[in-house]
């Protein structure tokens, strides 16, 4: 008895400090978000309570209507292709080849740089390199190409990640699962499509959901290539965000458009794992 | 073993093999272009391509001495390496601690479940709704510094690792514990004695991934620190890139600089980042 009382009590000390700790970090400036969006707040003085204001405005604005339409352009666009490359790149590491281990070593090394840097370098080959080639004017300068060198970028350093997911995904699959598809003669696309994929598909699942949100959260690549240029063309929420929210004398409106942007993604991210373990359950 | 070693023998994918290994290029040009463009001088750079992608006339050091005076590399470097490694400490201790309390409480507790869903729907949440309403928490608590970065990142990595520890426990029997009990050990001194230990797996996926993921960080440290004059490596990087100019040479040495620690980090633990990252997306 006196043994369950002093494991009460330890439990109770460890967990109590850290949800202290995490409330006043995470759940506290979530609400005082949540109040400065019913606010004027420039971000210093004084300010008043303009009500549903922030939220209105939100919706006739053209410069957050086009962050929005770039930043799930952007993502849809990165999501996919990103996910398509990894697989094959997945299956092409994980097939009867030489120097697996360092080939699968050597296709990591993106993940583990500081996007802002990579953005730096691919800038660089953006505004010298392929021009010098092309004799083409940079893709960064462009507002109709300006978002693609920002998916090319997402998909550079994101394709390592999601290939090493779906490589331990591959390896979850028997071996005599393939064996016994050869005997009914599936092979080449037919085994992947009706063998591989959907044995899979919790990979794809973690895939999908991982990147999606990552890449609507896109910063760093922002602020490395085009601070939101061409003419506003490539302004992500969340560059949106810190630009006209920290610098611009928006705070209360920003974080009005901040409260917006979390709901979309948590109803993103319902929305795909529930489409897809609905899927998962069917095969 | 032998049976293996014939079957491997047997027949390699050379086709996929060679495909693989051309793909390479993808990976090694941009850093292929960052080592040479930071040994060249300002004069050798041409504007074709042979021009720009050939080698310098002489590897001299010049760049990166001017590098890391004009950036304060040393400083930079220390500061990044302080946040990392306290950052990591801090969480494994932390989060482990957390999903201990929270593993062996759930079930019969509605306290420590409603804990767990609270603290792992933090993952949802996105940095840019807390931004703004930090960066005023943190300065009126003033620890606008290197400090209150760190308790963010405990508080921001907080989610994702203790769902990993709370998963990882379920498959640690409880018998231990209660075998330590009955010998008279308090409930603190068995989890450092015996369950603390028996999570090193677990302690090197969240240091890896803590440590990718606060290493490469540029958000939480140029908005909670901006005007302090503290850099990180990344911030770095940003904050001087108008000191660079038109001068990529110098830019470029100071980039490979950045991504330096981290490509020798990844030689020397190749293996247990790539490990640590597949037990944290997989699990």
């Amino acid at each position: 008895m006196k043994s369950q009382n002093e494991r009460k009590r330890t439990f109770l000390l460890i967990a109590i400090p850290i949800l202290l700790l995490f409330f006043a970090f995470n759940t506290v400036p979530l609400i005082r978000g949540f109040i400065y969006s019913f606010t004027n707040f420039r971000g210093y003085g004084s300010f008043d309570w303009v009500g549903l204001r922030n939220y209105v405005d939100l919706f006739t604005d053209t410069r957050v209507g086009n962050s929005y339409w770039f930043t799930f352009k952007l993502a849809l666009v990165a999501t996919i292709l990103i996910n398509i490359l990894s697989l094959i790149m997945a299956l092409a590491l994980n097939s009867k080849i030489r120097f697996k281990s360092f080939l699968r070593g050597m296709y990591f090394i993106p993940n583990i740089l500081g996007a802002l840097v990579v953005g730096y370098i691919f800038s660089y080959i953006f505004t010298y390199i392929l021009p010098a080639i092309t004799h083409a004017a940079s893709m960064l300068a462009s507002r109709t190409w300006a978002w693609l060198a920002i998916v090319i970028v997402c998909a550079w350093q994101s394709i390592a990640m999601n290939t090493l997911i779906y490589i331990s995904g591959l390896q979850t699959v028997p071996e005599d699962v393939y064996e016994a598809a050869a005997l009914d003669g599936a092979t080449g696309w037919n085994r992947f499509r009706y063998i591989t994929f959907p044995l899979i598909m919790p990979f794809f699942t973690i895939n999908m959901v991982l990147c999606m949100k990552n890449n609507l959260m896109v910063f760093d690549q922002i602020m490395a290539l085009t601070k939101g240029g061409p003419a506003q063309s490539t302004e992500s929420i969340s560059y949106l965000i810190y630009n006209n929210g920290m610098n611009g004398g928006q705070f209360g409106f920003q974080s009005a458009n901040a409260v917006i942007f979390f709901i979309v993604i948590v109803v993103i991210s319902i929305l795909q794992l529930r489409f897809l373990n609905k899927k998962e359950e069917q095969l | 073993m032998a049976n293996q070693n014939i079957l491997v023998k047997e027949k390699f994918n050379w086709p996929v093999t060679i495909l693989l290994l051309l793909g390479l290029f993808t990976v090694l040009f941009p850093l292929y272009m960052t080592v040479i463009i930071a040994f060249k001088q300002p004069s050798e750079m041409t504007n074709d391509v042979i021009g720009l992608l050939s080698f310098p006339k002489s590897w001299s050091f010049d760049n990166f001495r001017e590098a890391m005076r004009v950036t304060d590399f040393w400083r930079s470097l220390f500061n990044s390496f302080l946040i990392t490694a306290i950052t990591m400490i801090f969480s494994i201790i932390i989060h482990s601690l957390m999903g201990y309390a929270v593993a062996r409480n759930m079930n019969r507790s509605k306290f420590y479940r409603f804990s767990y869903f609270y603290i792992v729907s933090g993952m949802f949440v996105p940095f840019a709704i807390l931004m703004m309403p930090l960066v005023k928490q943190t300065a009126q608590l003033h620890i606008d510094n290197m400090f209150g970065v760190i308790i963010l990142y405990v508080v921001f990595y907080m989610p994702m690792n203790v769902l990993l520890y709370a998963g990882y426990l379920k498959n640690i029997p409880i018998a231990l514990e209660e075998a330590a009990h009955v010998d008279g050990a308090s409930t603190w001194t068995t989890y450092w004695k015996i369950i603390f230990p028996l999570m090193w797996p677990m302690h090197a996926t969240v240091a890896v991934l803590t440590a990718l993921g606060t290493w490469n960080d540029v958000m939480t440290p140029l908005v909670i620190m901006s005007g302090s004059g503290v850099n990180t490596l990344p911030l770095a990087q940003l904050n001087f890139q108008t000191q660079f100019g038109t001068n990529y040479n110098l830019a470029f040495a100071s980039y490979l600089l950045a991504l330096l620690p981290m490509l020798i980090f990844y030689l020397i633990a190749q293996k247990q980042i790539i490990n640590g990252v597949i037990n944290g997306a997989v699990k």
